[in-house]
């Protein structure tokens, strides 16, 4: 017998009983939309991390002082959650000194095309009259505006020699100079003096420009009071901390391919170590957006298999009510089925006209799934602010998969259908 | 008689439960003979076999012993498969209760044995349209079973049995469930059916009425055919 015929034998027995079959699916529908949501927003929130990665620099790599793996395990007592109880602060003492980063310089200026200095003062809010933005204070060296694409949209960019002389000029984000002086015209508010509460301190900036926000930077924000960088030059923060040295530093890579950058960490770190071998209690680590997306990646690949294993169960459960609804569907037809023998029907026509049946309830099941899933993840990207880009493959994988288990848990079923008397299906009461 | 033999049966013994205590045995040895273009009519009372032996004529069943051809073809040693074709190709059935798929148009009733013969669905359409007209339901063929009254659902299901252009149509108790009006039509459609195209009927009935309308009556008692003989071809009244 024909496929075609089949499919719309069992379209039509579906939709005699639409409410049950509605009900039935309902598993299919919960376990596919739940894998495809997770998808859908694993692949919004990776997409727009690769975008923001390629915008802050993929060739970065970040040198920071941590606290040593050993004493954490040791401090700890063998139970180590989040570290954070016995964590202890780094210490200006334990900062990379400016004298490491001149020897650094030196050592590897082959490899290295820039190094990103910065250091911050912490968060605060500018109010001008009754309106105010929450900012985050930020100082860099010349190497990190160099490495820092910032788009100005008025003012000019923070010169070498306001960096000489450790001057308190800054640059403010469109948001918040919107948010501040409710205009866009961001030429009219150049040169205007600003100044950060930060709990007790209060610092003092004259704005020499305004840069565009970048939005992909923005990955899990909310729209009500965000709060932005304003950024300064690296000696006025120096000037307000009274700190020497850096927690971190940013190193820019040669774009030359033939650098690896693995390589070139485990060398970075090799350096380090000669300053930090006699530090019990700090060392220096190093990562890369590289590996800070693998990162991302690995902690979405649990979430997923997470998720994947609960949807597992929705549609092994969905299968079962599957697998039960053909059992009551065919002793109801019991007498349709013994007509059909007698009419020339095979065991085998009969089995694959309800295997089709229950491939096909499941595939709708499915098809609902993905509309749903699709849109939920989709909701769930635009909270996060990423562009919803959904995974054709697992789109495809999924409606496969649930016709797969119609066929798995409609065969039991069929096959009894099939096997059936046809005396005895004819004289079914 | 002479002619081509439809049906041919010899010695044939039915018995259920074998090996059981309950052991039961249906049909001792039945003899029966159905040349081409006859209207031949079983009767008997209930519990004298007449169901087990059209199972057995109708390739529904096997019989646990005795020799049946059924247009040439061996039942002994059928498979499972075999029969269905059987079924499919060389019988038509029409039931007492009709057995007409719900959710499905009385056209697509009728194309039903067609499809399971693995004709093309243009084909499968102009004959059952053909077979509609010759039992006068074209007009409402694109009607549900729901749709339909008794006699019209009986129209619907003789043209069904003949879809596939069988060597015997199989009726059993046609009229049962239909009022004395619209079981004369039914009648008169098997005999126009008969006489016109030379269709090989038989009627499994407990009507002697009607009975009397073939041209051979078969009488089963106790699982024997006890006596045959011709019927009076007198039509029972509408």
């Amino acid at each position: 017998m024909l496929l075609g015929e089949n499919i719309a034998m069992a379209v039509s027995s579906i939709l005699a009983n639409k409410m049950r079959a509605i009900l039935t699916m309902l598993g299919i529908i919960i376990g596919i939309g739940a894998v495809i949501a997770i998808r859908t927003v694993g692949n919004s929130v990776t997409t727009s991390f690769n975008d923001s990665m390629s915008s802050m620099g993929a060739t970065n790599i970040m040198v920071g002082v941590t606290q040593r793996e050993t004493e954490k395990v040791k401090s700890d007592s063998g139970l180590e959650f989040m570290g954070r109880r016995d964590r202890k602060a780094v210490q200006e003492k334990d900062y990379i000194k400016d004298n490491m980063i001149e020897e650094f310089r030196k050592e590897f200026s082959k490899e290295i095309d820039n190094i990103l200095l910065s250091d911050s003062l912490g968060s605060g809010r500018i109010t001008v009259g009754r309106n105010s933005a929450a900012v985050s204070v930020t100082g860099g060296d010349e190497g990190f505006y160099k490495g820092q694409n910032i788009e100005l949209l008025a003012g000019r960019e923070i010169g070498d020699k306001a960096q000489k002389g450790g001057k308190a000029v800054a640059l403010l984000s469109d948001y918040a100079a919107k948010k501040i002086y409710n205009t866009e015209e961001y030429k009219s508010i150049i040169g205007n003096q600003v100044q950060v509460v930060s709990g007790r301190s209060f610092y003092d900036f004259t704005i020499v420009g305004v840069y565009k926000l970048s939005e992909t930077g923005a990955l899990f924000g909310g729209n009500e009071d965000r709060e932005t960088t304003l950024y300064t030059t690296l000696g006025c923060v120096k000037n307000h901390n009274h700190v020497d040295g850096f927690p971190s530093i940013t190193v820019s890579k040669v774009p030359d391919t033939s650098v690896d950058s693995k390589v070139l960490r485990s060398r970075i770190q090799v350096f380090f170590d000669r300053y930090y071998h006699t530090n019990r209690l700090f060392e220096v680590t190093t990562s890369s957006m590289e590996s800070m997306l693998e990162q991302m990646n690995k902690m979405l690949g649990t979430i997923s298999t997470g998720i994947s294993v609960i949807a597992g169960i929705a549609l092994l459960v969905g299968g079962i009510g599957v697998m039960n609804i053909m059992l009551v569907s065919i002793s109801e037809r019991t007498r349709e089925i013994g007509t059909r023998k007698a009419l020339g029907a095979t065991n085998s026509s009969i089995r694959l006209q309800f295997i089709i049946e229950a491939m096909v309830l499941c595939s709708i099941g499915g098809v609902i799934g993905v509309i749903l899933g699709v849109s939920g993840g989709a909701i769930a990207a635009k909270l996060m602010d990423a562009q919803a880009h959904a995974s054709i493959s697992s789109i495809i994988e999924s409606v496969a998969f649930s016709m797969v288990i119609g066929l798995f848990f409609g065969y039991y079923p069929a096959n009894k259908a099939a096997k059936m008397n046809p005396i005895d299906a004819l004289t079914y009461e | 008689m002479d002619g081509k033999l439809i049906i041919d049966m010899n010695n044939i013994i039915k018995r259920y439960f074998i090996g059981k205590p309950n052991e039961l045995e249906v049909l001792h040895g039945v003899n029966l003979k159905v040349y081409e273009g006859e209207f031949v009519a079983i009767v008997g009372p209930s519990g004298s076999g007449k169901s087990t032996l059209m199972n057995m004529i109708g390739a529904l069943d096997l019989p646990t012993a005795g020799q049946y051809r059924l247009d040439g073809f061996d039942m002994f040693n059928a498979r499972e498969d075999d029969l269905s074709a059987i079924r499919n190709k060389k019988i038509g059935f029409v039931f007492q209760t009709y057995n007409l798929i719900a959710r499905m148009t009385a056209l697509r009733n009728v194309e039903l044995p067609m499809l399971y013969a693995g004709m093309g669905k243009k084909e499968r359409n102009v004959r059952a349209k053909e077979l509609m007209k010759m039992v006068e339901m074209e007009e409402r063929m694109y009607h549900n079973p729901d749709e339909l009254s008794g006699g019209q659902k009986q129209r619907v299901a003789i043209a069904r049995a003949m879809a596939n252009d069988p060597a015997i149509i199989l009726a059993d108790e046609p009229t049962g469930a239909l009022d004395s009006n619209t079981g004369r039509l039914i009648m008169d459609i098997f005999h126009r059916l008969n006489k016109e195209q030379g269709k090989t009927i038989v009627l499994i009935t407990h009507s002697p009425e009607l009975a009397e309308e073939t041209q051979r009556i078969m009488t089963l008692h106790d699982g024997l055919i006890v006596s045959e003989r011709k019927g009076t071809g007198k039509v029972a009244a509408g």
